[in-house]
């Protein structure tokens, strides 16, 4: 690839489902030339024209997008209509190594929009459920009204082989769950911790908060995957932007284990 | 010639050099004198060059000063580095339609020939080279002008008090990658340049140019003066393994130390020949048909550099300029396998609180061992 790895490819969005009242999951569709296939958890920088661009995750097939609206680029994607089209590049980064907890107990921990790339990690291990054992998934919202794939979850949660565990920071009318962070959940867990994979995603405090829980259950550094969140301009390791210690995140990350995070997120405005 | 095929030019020689590269189609950049500094431009001849100007430097000090000779390349760094040929500090990436088309910005065909590039400034291209492009998604425009460059390298005799490439091992000897590398003589046989041939192309262009078969003793003389500079450098990194003592001081207090000086004014970034940190910025016509968008570049001293929604996360001076001391001289290495630091001195001289990275350095060096 040439100057043209900063140049996206056209996409138009083919479908859009609100997920919350700031976000929704667009599905886009290629005008001309695909980009290539993601893996789990591998984002893509998708060009709103004119206004800016972002890294988002790859929540699910097509490729499929969850996208919060919190600034201008990510309200002007999360705004778009069908047919409109935007810039895709990608996809970039490190992904979860969901092989690797083939044969072993998964426990997925997920805050706030943290479960959009951790989505297609759990679509993959129920596609293929027989090889993994135990499946958790622990997610937490702010409200009852902002879990991400509401309707996923309560189908998931009402399958026997899947625990799903949510919890919300604070409670609403109607709302007979935890309150809590999903720090309390998973604490009490029983874990066989040299048979767990984790995987996480969502704030990083929520991240080291989970991660040491897990050390302290002995589930190994090395088997805690987290999903790190860093400035992104280029996604592609040119800009500089994603810096954290010797990490690009955009490149090295951003799916890296505990045993390279933990030290790293420990560091105050590294 | 003598028998490894060094020669000699004259003045008149290297005025013919780049004559025959303006003949061959490059754009000649090197050194000259304007607004009381020795900067980078486009050259038409060699008599542009800043034939008798030195300069002194120090810790935020920068001095044109005038030579007893009239040797041109006889000054230290100045404040430009040649990365704004190959990196520009701003380029068009992209024009977008309202109905989707995306079109990268037109390619820069130029070529460009680099007069009198040192041996730390040489090392910093093969940085930039590992940087921009070396990694799995290359950046085209680096590669296309990179591609096309012809180096005409000056091995430097004359180091200045904030140099310390010898430490470094990137100089004052240029090392390879270049097409003519020139070694400065002036003494009774008159002013000329022993010239080494480093590629095909290089041998093509000198064949251009009257030269003279170097004797032996000459071009010993010549290599003598390079190494002897070594010597003669004003400063020198501490020969410690800096990326480990660099991982054990994420914590060190002496960052809020040299943030008490430190201004946040970025300026150590932009003169820095390896720095490759860039923002993007987005524009549209009143009518919103059209949009473009331009990368520049950027600085991890700037608070925005580290914006997430929500806020930045290197908020502190001092973690600015730890990321930006530490990146130097520490994680570059697990990056690029590199330093990206060549010893050039341009962070010192052009630090207005003169701070020097060498001496943060040694005092981090101390604080560890
Ligand atoms: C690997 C990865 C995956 C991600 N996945 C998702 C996902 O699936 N869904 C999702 O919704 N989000 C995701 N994000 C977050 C997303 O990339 C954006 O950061 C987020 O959407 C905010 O973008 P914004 O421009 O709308 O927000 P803003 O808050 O406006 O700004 C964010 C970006 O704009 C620039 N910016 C805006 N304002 C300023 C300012 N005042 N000063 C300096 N810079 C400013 C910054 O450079 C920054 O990068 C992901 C991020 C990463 C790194
Ligand atoms: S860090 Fe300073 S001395 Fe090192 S290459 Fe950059 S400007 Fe030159
Ligand atoms: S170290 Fe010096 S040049 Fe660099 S940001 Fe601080 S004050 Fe500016
Ligand atoms: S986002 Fe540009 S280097 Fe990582």
């Amino acid at each position: 690839m040439t100057a043209e790895a900063m140049v996206p490819v056209p996409y138009r969005v083919a479908g859009r489902v609100v997920e919350t009242a700031d976000s929704v999951t667009v599905r886009l569709e290629p005008v001309g030339e695909p980009v290539p296939e993601a893996r789990l958890g591998q984002f893509m920088m998708l060009y709103a024209p004119g206004i800016g661009e972002v890294a988002i995750s790859v929540s699910g097939p097509g490729p499929m997008h969850t996208i919060r609206a919190v600034g201008a680029v990510s309200r002007a994607l999360h705004d778009l209509t069908p047919g409109r089209v935007v810039g895709v590049r990608g996809p970039y980064g490190t992904s979860w190594d969901v092989e690797d907890a083939a044969g072993h107990d998964v426990v997925i921990v997920a805050g706030g929009a943290g479960l959009c790339p951790l989505r297609p990690v759990l679509t993959a291990v129920l596609a293929d459920r027989v090889r993994y054992r135990r499946l958790v998934v622990v997610a937490g919202a702010r409200t009852p009204a902002e879990f991400l794939f509401p309707h996923e979850l309560a189908a998931w949660a009402r399958r026997h082989d899947v625990e799903v565990l949510r919890t919300v920071d604070r409670p609403a009318e109607g709302w007979t769950g935890p309150v809590g962070f999903v720090t309390e959940p998973l604490s009490a867990l029983e874990l066989d911790p040299a048979a767990t994979r984790a995987f996480l995603c969502g704030p990083e405090p929520m991240m080291r908060a989970c991660a040491e829980i897990l050390l302290a259950k002995e589930v190994p550094a090395a088997a805690i995957r987290v999903s790190l969140e860093r400035a992104m301009k280029c996604g592609i390791g040119l800009c500089g932007h994603c810096q954290l210690g010797p990490l690009l995140v955009c490149r090295d990350g951003p799916v890296v284990d505990y045993t390279v995070a933990g030290p790293l997120l420990a560091v105050k405005e590294l | 010639m003598t028998s490894d095929g060094t020669v000699t030019i004259d003045l008149a020689g290297l005025g013919g050099l780049v004559d025959a590269l303006i003949r061959d189609g490059y754009r000649v950049i090197g050194p000259t004198v304007r607004d009381d500094a020795i900067v980078l431009a486009e050259l038409d001849s060699a008599e542009q060059l800043p034939a008798g100007w030195g300069v002194t430097t120090g810790p935020g000090r920068y001095r044109l000063r005038r030579r007893e000779d009239r040797a041109v390349f006889g000054h230290s760094a100045g404040p430009q580095g040649w990365k704004r040929y190959l990196h520009p500090p701003r380029r068009k990436l992209l024009e977008a339609t309202a109905d989707g088309r995306f079109t990268a910005g037109e390619p820069d065909r130029t070529r460009y020939a680099f007069l009198g590039v040192r041996g730390c400034d040489l090392a910093a291209i093969a940085v930039l080279d590992r940087v921009l492009g070396g990694g799995a998604h290359p950046d085209g425009s680096y590669r296309r002008r990179r591609a096309e460059l012809f180096v005409v390298a000056a091995n430097c005799t004359e180091p200045g008090e904030v140099c310390f490439c010898a430490s470094m091992g990137t100089g004052p000897a240029a090392g390879p990658g270049y097409d003519l590398a020139l070694t400065e003589r002036i003494d009774g046989d008159g002013h000329r340049f022993i010239v080494d041939v480093g590629s095909p192309d290089g041998a093509r262009l000198l064949a251009q140019v009257g030269t003279q078969p170097a004797r032996g003793a000459e071009v010993r003389a010549a290599r003598e003066a390079v190494a002897a500079a070594a010597d003669r450098m004003g400063r020198v990194m501490p020969a410690v393994d800096l990326p480990s003592v660099i991982r054990e001081s994420r914590e060190s207090p002496l960052w809020e130390e040299v943030a008490s000086r430190c201004l946040t004014c970025a300026n150590c970034t932009m003169v820095c020949p390896t720095c490759f940190c860039t923002t993007t910025e987005d524009v549209t016509d009143l009518s919103g048909e059209h949009a473009e968008r331009h990368q520049r570049w950027a600085s991890c001293f700037e608070l925005d550099f580290s914006y997430v929604h929500g806020g930045s996360v290197r908020t502190s001076g001092a973690s600015r300029y730890r990321q930006w001391f530490s990146h130097k001289l520490g994680t570059w290495h697990e990056q690029f396998g590199m330093s990206g630091c060549v010893g050039c001195g341009r962070c010192i001289a052009w630090c207005p609180a003169g701070i020097d990275i060498t001496e943060e350095a040694a005092k981090l060096a101390g604080g560890c061992s």
